[in-house]
């Protein structure tokens, strides 16, 4: 399984060797190798729970290992913080920011350091901040304050924190997870600048596209282990870097029926909403749905898709007309709404999707409660839910111990199939999912597709909000695009080819559509 | 994810503090024992520090409070109005809100009890039979209209209910001190007359004529009505709808609002309940103790519940061990010192609980160098 040993003269940037990692229950790290060389992009790929972030953690001095070695341009090094992994040019960017929203981005670049000591000297920081960012092309407003900046300008601070410390080796947890098209190709751009100045990029990822179009070398992670260390990323295709990371054959295609739309079920008027700042997020929003079809909502993150949703499952406070089989529902009770027959695949799987203190089987009745056999008119018939979920847990395949488990000890792809299981398993009308395989694995996101199908199959109609545009043109009827809280572009099933064409309507930079909304 | 490292340059080895990825069903009543063993090393050691002998005064507060069934029949009457504000704050701390006004509304539920006999809504030589229970509910309403108050207030307008609660603490000891030094004194003095014998929950000693050996127990119906609400504070938190609703949005908000549960009535609702179970002691304090309304009633009973909800974690069960633990304390505390001493011991126990609570969710780990 090791490399042979590296041909260039020049030490590598890292070797890690034997490392091993232990959690109660689980072996995160299984004497797991990486080489990682100088001036190169190596991405390491895996599923949810291969053990990618934890190898990356013990890199950048937040875990230390059980057992292995790690060296550093050469050097055998042993980080006890974050602080000494920095020091030695190892610089993580992990995937929820750590940056403060009121400071300025010069003032958050340079928080924590020695220098500056008292005084701040801001202007004279702004402007070496700003030019310090030029040179290495990360293009960020250096004196705005970080809550203005969009989440890519966010993550360009991230990057820029920690080439400021002197990072030679960047560790990027799933970057693009919250990026649109074009911002993940400017990313990409700052990444491939960095390298091209000696630097090194270590990528976490499970997108198999972007490995491929980014990366030098892939090394793979199954279950802890190495599948494949450090191969050529040239020459290599998606279905063989899949099957390295899954272990057996994966479906690329989504399979899919024709479309047979029957009646409208959802029809959106005129929406108006605000978002939790008090700003526009919505703004005159018109759209349908018909019974057996899937409409994708495209767009890059923050121009209305959350808000669009929680509008129309009664979570936000909205203008406009929002009508469920021809009765209106807009800011009606939640109760109500949920009793109409909308489903709703929350973007926030434990912040709203479920309660993480609670068991499986509490999650699992979250909605049917009310009702018999769980629900009598004061009573919760424990029995009738833990048997629901039971079911429920074996049809869906929640792996879990049982259905005592607290929701927070599931994976991302399991606690998803429980949202899904309690979500779809009543027969909706309306499903509503946002973001639905947003952080899962290969065989989650197979399993993800299959259920909403199954639904469309079923007559139901479908909004699917997603970033993922393969996803998208993989599953939906219909794509529209929002941006800036409009419908920037309603794009019909033969221009889904058009990649490009949806990449700048999602970025505003076509407004031919402005009209058609 | 992970705690800062603890970088002392002298061992060969380091102590990190990991988060623990699983709880084992036995680890949280395992750390609560452990945390009252070393309550009582430390409690111990500040003992010796004052020269006393550690060994001596616990032995002592064992025999004071559980020595005979006298004692153990006064530690009860000491858990009663606990065990009630054990479960007050329980209830609203399931849900997250921060009841911290047990006191206050104990002091109304006293009130309350209190306006019931002299207000003279009865006709004096009302039988017990009908005068208790009006006491009980004149109480509860009372308590529960207190507590609705900060609810309202968290409900409608977000105001935080820890400033509220607390503040309304104060707001019921002068209004109480109003009545016992004003229209309800005796004779100046700060409390009120004597209640009737119609108005005093049964006490033990009353069944001597049946069992001689009960003759000057004075433990009394309260404790039997704390046992009950314990009971059905525990079935509604578990087997009902409310209760369930109560869990989830203890643990999850969002969720709750996601599941359709209307936060806002919950708030208030749990409110009112959990003011009305303080109220409650505050009843059966004035019924079944001390026959009277005074000034000096409550004695930090509303206070004590914060500590025994979070020693029972919130279980009402657990609750009724806790709250006869620190009846215990109490009582015996009286033998020792009049205060000081027990108070410290009480506040070491919160601490250590916090603590081992804590500790069941990260994991110490030894890592060599």
């Amino acid at each position: 399984m090791m490399e042979p040993m590296t041909e260039t003269a020049t030490p590598l940037a890292v070797e890690m060797r034997g490392i091993v990692k232990r959690f109660p229950g689980l072996v995160a790290n299984d004497r797991v190798d990486l080489d990682v060389r100088r001036g190169e992009v190596h991405a390491l790929l895996g599923e949810n729970g291969a053990g990618k972030s934890t190898l990356m953690n013990i890199l950048a001095g937040l875990y230390s290992a059980d057992e292995g070695t790690v060296a550093v341009d050469g050097r055998p090094v042993r980080f006890r913080s974050p602080r000494e992994a920095i020091a030695a040019g190892i610089g993580m960017v992990h995937q929820h920011f750590t940056l403060v929203p009121s400071l300025t981005v010069t003032e958050n670049v340079l928080l924590g350091l020695a220098e500056p000591r008292i005084r701040l000297g801001l202007g004279a920081r702004h402007a070496a901040v700003a030019a310090f960012a030029e040179e290495r092309g990360l293009r960020v407003p250096a004196d705005a304050p970080v809550w203005q900046l969009s989440v890519g300008e966010q993550q360009r601070v991230e990057i820029l924190k920690m080439l400021w410390r002197g990072a030679r080796i960047l560790i990027m947890d799933e970057p693009t997870a919250v990026l649109g098209p074009a911002e993940t190709e400017e990313l990409f751009r700052s990444l491939r600048a960095m390298t091209a100045a000696g630097g090194s990029v270590v990528l976490i990822s499970h997108k198999l596209g972007e490995v491929l179009s980014v990366a030098d070398r892939i090394t793979v992670l199954r279950r802890g282990a190495v599948t494949a260390a450090g191969i050529d990323a040239a020459g290599r295709t998606p279905a063989e870097l899949a099957r390295l990371m899954v272990g057996r054959e994966v479906l690329e295609r989504i399979e899919k029926a024709p479309a047979t739309p029957g009646p409208v079920v959802l029809a959106v008027r005129g929406l108006a909403a605000q978002n939790d700042r008090g700003l526009p997020a919505l703004r005159g929003i018109d759209l349908e749905v018909r019974a057996g079809e899937i409409v994708g909502i495209a767009g890059v993150a923050g121009n209305g898709q959350s808000e669009l949703a929680e509008a129309i499952t009664g979570l936000r406070a909205a203008t406009g007309s929002i009508t469920l089989d021809g009765r209106e529902i807009a800011n009606r009770p939640v109760l109500e709404i949920i009793e109409a027959g909308v489903a709703h695949i929350p973007e926030d799987r434990t912040g709203t999707g479920s309660a993480p203190g609670l068991s499986l089987a509490d999650n699992l009745v979250m909605k049917r409660y009310r009702s018999a056999p769980v629900g009598g008119r004061i009573r919760f018939r424990r029995r009738a839910a833990r048997g629901i979920a039971e079911a429920l847990k074996a049809d869906y395949a929640v792996s879990a111990p049982s259905i005592d488990t607290p929701a927070r000890l599931l994976s991302g792809g399991n606690l998803q199939r429980l949202i899904l299981a309690r979500e779809l398993t009543s027969g909706p009308r309306l499903i509503v999912a946002v973001q639905p395989t947003r952080g899962l694995d290969v065989g989650a996101i197979e399993t993800v597709h299959r259920l909403l199908l199954d639904q469309r199959r079923a007559g139901a109609a479908i909004i699917l909000i997603s970033e993922e545009l393969d996803e998208l043109t993989g599953l939906a009827d219909r794509i529209l695009v929002m941006y800036e809280g409009r419908i920037a572009g309603d794009i019909e099933p033969e221009l889904f080819g058009e990649i490009e064409e949806i990449g700048l309507l999602m970025t505003g930079s076509r407004g031919a559509a402005e009209g058609a909304a | 994810m992970s705690a800062p490292a603890t970088d002392r340059g002298l061992l060969p080895v380091t102590l990190r503090v990991e988060r623990r990825l699983g709880t084992p069903r036995w680890l949280p009543l395992a750390a609560t024992l452990a945390a009252i063993g070393a309550a009582l090393v430390l409690s111990g050691l500040l003992l010796a520090l004052i020269g006393a002998d550690p060994f001596a005064v616990f032995a002592h507060i064992l025999g004071a409070s559980f020595g005979d069934l006298y004692v153990l029949s006064d530690t009860l009457v000491k858990a009663t109005p606990l065990i009630l504000t054990g479960l007050a704050c329980s209830l609203a701390f399931r849900m997250r809100l921060w009841n911290i006004g047990a006191e206050g509304q104990l002091l109304m539920g006293a009130w309350g009890a209190s306006a019931v006999v002299l207000l003279g809504i009865f006709p004096a030589g009302t039988p017990g039979i009908i005068l208790i229970p009006a006491m009980v509910v004149g109480g509860m309403v009372a308590g529960a209209l207190w507590g609705g108050i900060a609810g309202v207030l968290r409900a409608r307008l977000n105001v935080n209910e820890i400033i509220t609660t607390l503040m309304l603490n104060y707001v019921a000891l002068s209004f109480l001190r109003f009545w016992v030094f004003g229209p309800w004194s005796e004779g100046g003095f700060q409390q009120t007359v004597q209640f009737p014998r119609d108005a005093w929950l049964g006490r033990l000693t009353e069944l001597s004529w049946l069992i001689p050996d009960v003759a000057g127990m004075t433990v009394h119906g309260g404790f039997l009505l704390a046992l009950v609400a314990a009971g059905i504070v525990w079935w509604v938190l578990s087997r009902t709808r409310t209760g369930y609703e109560i869990r989830l949005a203890g643990d999850n908000p969002q969720a709750a609002r996601y599941a359709g549960i209307d936060l806002k009535r919950k708030i208030v609702l749990v409110f009112l309940a959990s003011g009305a179970l303080a109220g409650l002691a505050g009843a059966s304090e004035v019924s079944g103790t001390v026959h009277r309304l005074q000034d000096s009633l409550a004695l930090g009973y509303g206070f004590t519940g914060i500590v025994i909800a979070y020693l029972a974690k919130f279980h009402p069960l657990g609750v009724i061990v806790a709250a006869i633990g620190f009846g215990a304390l109490i009582l015996a505390g009286r033998e020792i010192q009049p205060a000081g001493i027990p108070a410290m011991i009480q506040g070491i126990v919160l601490v250590c609980v916090i603590v081992a609570d804590a500790l069941t969710r990260y994991t110490l780990r030894v890592v060599r160098r």
